[in-house]
């Protein structure tokens, strides 16, 4: 569904993205993990249109999305969510979720529906009237979600939506994203919480100063030696495999 | 007639430079306050505007000659632009960046209308004894106000220049200016900066308006003939680059002159106007980068 | 909905009171302070389109009043084209450059003060090239003849004229009100919220802006021929005038940006301090002093303008406790 190849980006001297290939089935849910500053954020821009890379081809669906905007590559099929959440912060929920939905219909009626579907979802239907800068960090993670649903995607790109989340929140998101991928959305995310993403994904790809240093299931990539010592630092294999 | 434009040509230059170093004097000012507080003073040309009017009311009132007022005006200034900065605009603009885009509009309303209405809407201008002495350069006459402005608005650039680049507090200014964060953990007390360098900015305008009397007039609307040139020369220039400020004073002053010269005193505006829209289209951070 | 609801009757029973008004008015000088605080609260509005409720702050909207005003006038003494039709040429005029401004300067991304900036520049230099060039009367200016009727839209009373911009501004009133109801309109709030998530979540918000100030400008384009028609004299600083810019600006923030009567509240505000000020002391330039310090009071104080303030108390006044348990969460 979407193939990655060769992409590169630099930022002056700074090779944020090297050269990375990487592929997305239908159906599957992948993640993508690496410590700060890997340059996972940076790929996703790329992918959605917000970066311009340097070199390399993105595929979504069998034809180049290269050169294309946001707004178009949304339009395709493919939307994104931002690590740091971009809530329109003056409309309340409701009206959030609806500029998502607004995408697939020109219709107000239909656009509300829409967006209490998937508040429904996501687990909103009780903020849907708060206005979403006096939501929580949960809440802003879910809104950044629920957005992105509204617009139909056929694959949504989550960046870090469990980051500065407690335990039951992490539980909770979990099984909404499971439910997001039941119902035939391809799931493609970042993530830095190793329980969850052992849990999620089907498989995992592991980005380290811009470069791919391996990829597999989350219990082969967690056992990866070279993962372990370059990415994960000491004492953390043991957590892992706690956590798987 | 293009060869009468073009035998003129020399003399236009001449003439851009001179106002063109003026120019440059009030776009140090905006530059400045850009590059450090990254706000946008909309006010400057009324600021200016009062400059003139402290000027003319100086030699009007006390007979003091403005090139002299230059000691007196300065300083003034300086004190207007941190008090307005401390206990104005610095406690009101929060945010967004048209915010105070938009309460240095206020400001300028406010200046404008009150220099009419305290001043009335007449032009103003200064008889000074050597006005009409003039060097004679062979192809052109050269009024000593134009030179001595001249002059005096190139040393005031280079005494800027060498405080921000040798003195402690310029050194201050700079790292406030490339890191906010970093220079209040340092122990700058950056809200002090802030204020101190808007008032550096007007301080400017203070003494490019003593410079500007002689050779110019005011009334109240003034300053509006200078606010889009003062940004001109900013975009130009890069904003925040004070060598941009000054290499754009010249590009803008030689361009009016030669402009008014070879399309005519009305078209000849055109090119400010349009220097400003094609640089931000196409340039947008000048021909000088944009770092302080 | 319930919120749309109620302002539609508002509207109704508004919108009658100023359509009977002229019954109970002998006074030509009360008829025309309307006519202006309508014809400024229309100018308002379409500043509101792209400023309040998309989030672009034009310093130059008054090009596209001075555009339409010069197209229909000069349609008018040039080929004797009447203004009833010249009027849509006008509208398309300001369009037109709406789009040629918007598709420039959106394009390159240009936005915040420097879209402010860029849209002053576009109008000082609209004014230098309609001094320079001869069909525009240059700096002579326009002269149109007084000819009453309806096809030239020009009429016997104020009265008149009183209707021709209250009709101005019932149209603005009903294009603002659908854009609050429709896609388009929460598009445009979306960026002016947050760009980039309004790109990511599909919007085109290049056309989006493009569209919102070809809006603005055909609106503007109308309010020039108005203008033409009513004062008979054009010239370039009349036309493109820096003071009609903020004008336009002003009665919107202070009555409120991206609400339907914003615009309407701000323009009765400022006209009554005016005359007001006007009546005490007859000097020129102390209404704007005023009309400055509410200017920086109220982005100081108010950023939602007086109507902004008056939802707050009414919210205020009411049931709080999702306000606590709002703050509550945050902290
Ligand atoms: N716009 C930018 N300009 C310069 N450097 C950037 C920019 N965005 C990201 N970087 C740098 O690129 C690297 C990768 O960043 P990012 O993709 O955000 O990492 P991650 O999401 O994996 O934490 C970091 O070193 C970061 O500082
Ligand atoms: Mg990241």
């Amino acid at each position: 569904m979407l193939r990655v190849n060769n992409l590169t980006k630099k930022f002056g001297g700074l090779v944020a993205v090297s050269s990375v290939d990487l592929e997305v089935n239908e159906k599957e849910i992948v993640s993508l993990i690496g410590p700060n500053g890997a340059g996972k954020t940076t790929l996703f821009a790329m992918v959605a249109g917000f970066l311009k890379a340097d070199e390399g081809e993105i595929n979504f669906e069998n034809a180049s999305i290269v050169g294309m905007k946001p707004h178009q590559i949304c339009q395709r099929g493919m939307v994104r969510t931002f690590q740091i959440t971009q809530p329109f912060a003056g409309l309340t929920t409701l009206q959030n979720i609806m500029v998502g939905a607004y995408s697939n219909t020109p219709q107000t009626i239909s656009a509300r529906k829409k967006a209490e579907e998937v508040a429904e979802v996501v687990g909103m239907t009780s903020l849907l009237s708060q206005g979403a800068d006096g939501l929580t960090v949960a809440g802003r993670k879910r809104l950044e979600l629920a957005r992105a649903l509204a617009t139909d995607p056929k694959l949504l790109l989550l960046d870090e939506v469990m980051a500065g989340l407690n335990p039951a929140e992490i539980d909770e998101i979990v099984k909404v994203i499971k439910g997001i991928r039941d119902r035939g959305v391809t799931i493609f995310l970042i993530e830095h919480v190793m329980k969850a993403v052992m849990n999620l994904s089907d498989r995992t790809y592991v980005l380290n100063d811009g470069k791919l240093i391996a990829s597999g299931t989350p219990s082969s990539v967690a056992e990866n030696p070279q993962v372990i010592e370059a990415y994960l630092g000491h004492g953390a294999a043991e957590a892992m495999a706690e956590g798987a | 007639m293009i060869s009468a434009s073009l035998s003129m040509l020399p003399a236009a230059i001449i003439n851009g430079f001179m106002y063109g170093a003026i120019y440059a004097l009030v776009a140090l000012g905006l530059t400045l306050i850009y590059g450090v507080l990254h706000i946008i003073n909309f006010a400057h040309g009324a600021m200016l505007m009062l400059a003139l009017y402290a000027a003319f009311f100086l030699f009007d009132l006390f007979n003091i000659d403005p090139y002299f007022s230059i000691l007196i005006v300065t300083p003034c200034a300086f004190i207007f632009g941190y008090l307005i900065y401390r206990y104005g605009i610095g406690s009101l603009a929060k945010g967004k960046d048209q915010n105070i885009l938009l309460i240095t509009l206020g400001l300028s309303i406010i200046i404008e209308n009150g220099a009419l209405f305290f001043f009335s809407g007449d032009q103003q201008t200064v008889n000074l004894t050597y006005g009409f002495e003039a060097f004679d350069l062979g192809f052109m006459y050269l009024s000593y106000p134009k030179v001595i402005s001249f002059f005096a608005a190139l040393l005031m650039c280079a005494i800027l220049w060498a405080a921000m680049s040798l003195t402690d507090l310029g050194r201050a200014i700079r790292a406030v200016a490339k890191e906010r964060q970093g220079a209040r953990l340092v122990g700058i007390n950056v809200e002090h900066i802030f204020a101190v360098t808007f008032g550096i900015g007007i301080a400017c305008l203070g003494a490019a308006g003593c410079m500007m009397l002689p050779i110019f007039y005011v009334d109240p609307y003034t300053g509006n003939i200078f606010v889009l040139v003062a940004f001109t020369i900013v975009v130009l220039g890069g904003m925040g680059s004070v060598v941009g400020a000054l290499v754009g004073g010249f590009i803008i002053g030689i361009t009016e002159s030669v402009g008014g010269l070879l399309l005519g005193e009305s078209l000849g505006q055109i090119g400010i106007s349009l220097i400003f829209i094609l640089i931000l289209i196409f340039r947008p951070t000048g021909l000088f980068g944009s770092k302080v | 909905m319930s919120n749309l609801r109620r302002h539609l009757a508002f509207l109704v029973l508004g919108a009658l009171g100023l359509i009977i008004l002229p019954y109970f008015i002998s006074s030509r000088f009360y008829i025309d302070v309307l006519t202006l605080i309508f014809f400024t609260a229309y100018l308002g509005q379409s500043w509101n389109i792209l400023g309040g409720y998309a989030g672009q702050f034009s310093f130059g909207g008054v090009m596209f009043f001075g555009t339409g005003a010069y197209v229909s006038s000069i349609l008018l003494t040039t080929f004797g084209f009447p203004p009833i039709f010249g009027i849509f040429l006008a509208i398309l005029g300001g369009a037109f450059l709406g789009l040629i401004v918007g598709y420039m300067s959106f394009r390159s991304g240009l936005k915040g003060s420097y879209f402010a900036l860029i849209t002053l520049a576009f109008a000082e230099l609209l004014r230098v090239l309609a001094n320079s060039v001869e069909f525009t009367g240059g700096g002579v200016g326009l002269f149109l003849t007084y000819a009453p009727g309806l096809s030239n839209l020009q009429f016997e009373t104020p009265v008149g004229f009183y209707y021709f911009a209250l009709v101005l501004m019932f149209i603005s009133i009903a294009i603002v009100y659908w854009l609050e109801g429709s896609r388009f309109g929460a598009q445009l709030v979306a960026i002016r919220e947050n760009e980039d998530a309004a790109e990511a979540l599909g919007i085109d918000t290049l056309r989006c802006k493009i569209y919102a100030i070809m809006i603005m400008g055909a609106m503007g384009g109308a309010a020039g021929t108005f203008y033409s028609q009513k004062y008979l004299y054009l010239d370039p600083p009349i036309a493109y005038s820096i003071h009609l810019s903020v004008e336009m600006l002003l009665v919107t923030i202070v009555g409120g940006m991206g609400t339907i009567f914003g615009p309407l509240v701000g323009a009765f505000v400022l006209h009554t301090v005016n005359e007001v000020a006007r009546h005490f002391i007859d000097t020129p330039g102390l209404s704007l002093i005023v009309y400055g310090l509410i200017l920086i009071i109220i982005i100081g104080y108010l950023p939602n303008g007086l109507i902004g303030a008056f939802k707050k108390k009414e919210k205020k006044s009411g049931s709080n406790s999702l306000d606590k348990k709002r703050s509550r969460e945050e902290s």
